[in-house]
């Protein structure tokens, strides 16, 4: 297949670039001495080959295809300082306890990348070669992004610190729930589910994923509806209130109308989905920064691709492409609710969102230091599946810069939806008390809550409701590296 | 009705034993802490008075106590009483805690003004019924 092999050494520099196939390991995409540069974006891939596929020739291809390699020779490479521009493997391990699948570690120049675009980085990184042939399946794990290229990107628009101070909430997490039923309530109605949550004690309620412009609500009228709901209960309690107002839409005139509209009404918070796209995101939240607007990032469609370990892509990249992007806040699990969420994994994810500079951690699925360079805070959000009666381990697990979303566990309290909002709040209050008087809040939390609920009866009633509730199912995305505890208690 | 700013609204008002917890919660942190006040309540009020300088060299809850019991003795009563924890820490420099640790005895609330105009949209305002009175004299 390959004629270098037979090539005298004289012969060498033009053999490499006779006219044909050669095995991409000796193209230059695996070069095991490589030392990766400060300022090279390194990515780690699972790579499972097809059944007899060399595991590093395997690994050469994703680098050669995911840069500049394409399946033949060709003379034009030369026109090109191209071992610059060639992606260099440079580490190849298997996977501990998988059979068959490796850890292929790949550097790529900084000049390979348009500066300050997803939609670039994305298009090499999980381009082409997610469906090359000689593999089985391929997840890209994790990405370290240098200094250099996190400087080209603006960040999140507002960042945890600005939005607290806009709301003026902190030291607590902010508390939140989705308007339910997702999908058939009128504009009126839907307004009414805001008021009272909002009432009650919430400083957020959220339009769904797929809550657009429907048939049944029109977006115009939930906004002027919700804003109504919103300015009500901000009067009510004397604190600033907010309402996630989704302006996804099939294009980008209709986001940016609604997203004015939004503007126009008040409103100190947007949402868009994942789903429209890395450019999209890059533009909404661009917008934002213009418009002194939170902006929220429903993960719609994720777990399409992240949930699986053998291909796609780990919600660790999303999570950094996401903190590039700059949305604000992110969906980014629960770990007892009732999505998918390994608990050391979920770790990872939260540190990537809120931390400046986060080390390799492997036991949390982090596999190089990532540096932020002081980008701003992306606040996470659990939302799925969780009620007051978790509240400990909520603050335990997740800490208290994230926006805990109890949808079914504010609107199906049995005496209504203010009473719920009461119950979460009274909880999440008692427990950050009790946290900072130095309790051991993971043991004691049970006893926190019955004690507050001494002089709260929707607390009462919800611990109540809710008391045996849990989702205790294994997780499939779960590290590598140390045993695995996926059990919600 | 009951203004709920702040991180610990939704409890009974917290004792005295309770409010040194936190403080001394915020010194061990290495947060300077602060006391403020004022008789308007609005939300978007973020410029409370400021009772003295924070505390950025206090090290023990008493210190911040004596001085709230001070700040208590010229406007409990009559104005919102809080205390807020500033962190220096790279990144975050911002308020990590602040609580209401007195309230006026009688909180009137808001009146929220409507004004109609240009199709559907209507223009909020939330007012503090205590802001028809001068400073000093609302409560």
């Amino acid at each position: 297949m390959s004629t270098i092999e037979t090539a005298k050494p004289a012969e060498k520099k033009r053999d490499r670039y006779s006219a044909g196939v050669m095995e991409y390991r000796k193209m230059g995409y695996w070069q095991p001495d490589y030392e990766p540069k400060e300022t090279d974006v390194i990515a780690l891939f699972r790579v499972t080959p097809q059944d007899g596929v060399d595991p590093i020739e395997a690994s050469a291809a994703v680098a050669g295809e995911s840069s500049t390699a394409t399946w033949t020779v060709v003379w034009t490479d030369r026109l090109t300082a191209c071992d610059k521009y060639r992606a260099k493997c440079y580490r190849v391990d298997p996977v501990p306890n998988t059979p068959g699948s490796w850890f292929a570690y790949i550097a790529y120049d900084l000049d390979l990348f348009e500066n300050g675009s997803i939609a670039n980085l994305s298009a090499s990184i999980i381009g082409n070669v997610f469906g090359f042939k000689p593999l089985k399946a391929l997840r890209l794990e994790d990405m370290r992004l240098p200094v250099a290229y996190v400087k080209t990107f603006d960040g999140p628009a507002t960042g945890i610190v600005v939005e607290r101070e806009r709301l003026d909430k902190f030291g607590r997490p902010l508390l939140g729930a989705t308007v339910k039923p997702k999908l058939g309530l009128s504009g009126r109605n839907y307004g009414r589910v805001v008021y009272e949550a909002l009432k009650g004690g919430l400083d957020f309620t959220k339009d769904d994923e797929n809550i657009n412009s429907q048939q049944f609500m029109h977006w115009r009228d939930r906004f002027l509806y919700c804003m109504e709901a919103v300015n009500k209960a901000q009067a009510a309690t004397g604190e600033v209130k907010g309402t996630y107002l989704n302006i996804t839409a099939g294009t980008m005139e209709d986001m940016y109308e609604r997203a004015e509209f939004a503007k126009q009404l008040g409103s100190t918070i947007v949402m868009i989905d994942l789903v429209i796209g890395y450019t999209a995101i890059q533009s909404m939240a661009k917008w934002a920064r213009r418009n002194d607007m939170i902006l929220h990032l429903h993960r719609a469609g994720h777990s399409t691709y992240t949930r699986q370990k053998s291909h796609g892509v780990s919600f660790r990249v999303i999570t950094k492409w996401m903190r590039l992007a700059g949305v604000d806040h992110i969906h980014a699990g629960t770990v007892v609710g009732k999505l998918e969420g390994d608990p050391y994994t979920t770790k990872g994810y939260y540190d990537l969102c809120r931390e400046d500079f986060v080390p390799q951690n492997l036991a949390h699925g982090i596999f190089f230091d990532q540096p932020w360079a002081s980008t701003r805070k992306l606040m996470p959000v659990a939302s799925g599946g969780i009620h007051a009666g978790q509240m400990h381990q909520l603050i335990d697990l997740l800490g208290e810069d994230v926006v805990l979303q109890f949808g079914g566990g504010t609107i199906g309290h049995p005496m209504g939806i203010q009473a719920g909002a009461q119950a979460n709040r009274v909880a999440l209050e008692a427990m950050i008390l009790a946290r900072n008087e130095g309790r051991d809040i993971l043991n004691e939390g049970p006893e926190i809550l019955k004690a507050a609920s001494r002089h709260c009866l929707p607390l009462r009633q919800a611990l109540d409701t809710w008391k045996d509730v849990t989702f205790n199912y294994s997780s499939t995305d779960t590290p590598d590296f140390v045993p695995q505890v996926t059990a919600a208690e | 009705m009951r203004i709920t700013q702040g991180a610990f609204s939704f409890l009974p008002d917290l004792t005295d034993e309770q409010i040194a917890k936190q403080i001394q919660y915020c010194i061990n942190n290495g947060w300077a802490v602060n006391i403020e006040f004022t008789d308007d309540p609005h939300p978007r009020n973020t410029y409370w008075e400021l009772w003295g300088l924070p505390m950025f060299d206090v090290k023990d809850a008493a210190g911040v106590m004596f001085e709230l019991n001070e700040c208590r003795k010229a406007y409990a009563g009559r104005h919102y009483i809080r205390v807020s924890a500033f962190d220096a820490t790279h990144t975050w420099e911002s308020v990590r805690l602040s609580f209401i640790v007195n309230r006026p005895e009688n909180e009137p609330g808001f009146a929220l003004e409507r004004q109609e105009v240009d199709g559907r949209n209507i223009r909020y305002t939330t007012r503090p019924y205590a802001a028809n009175q001068p400073e000093g004299a609302r409560y």
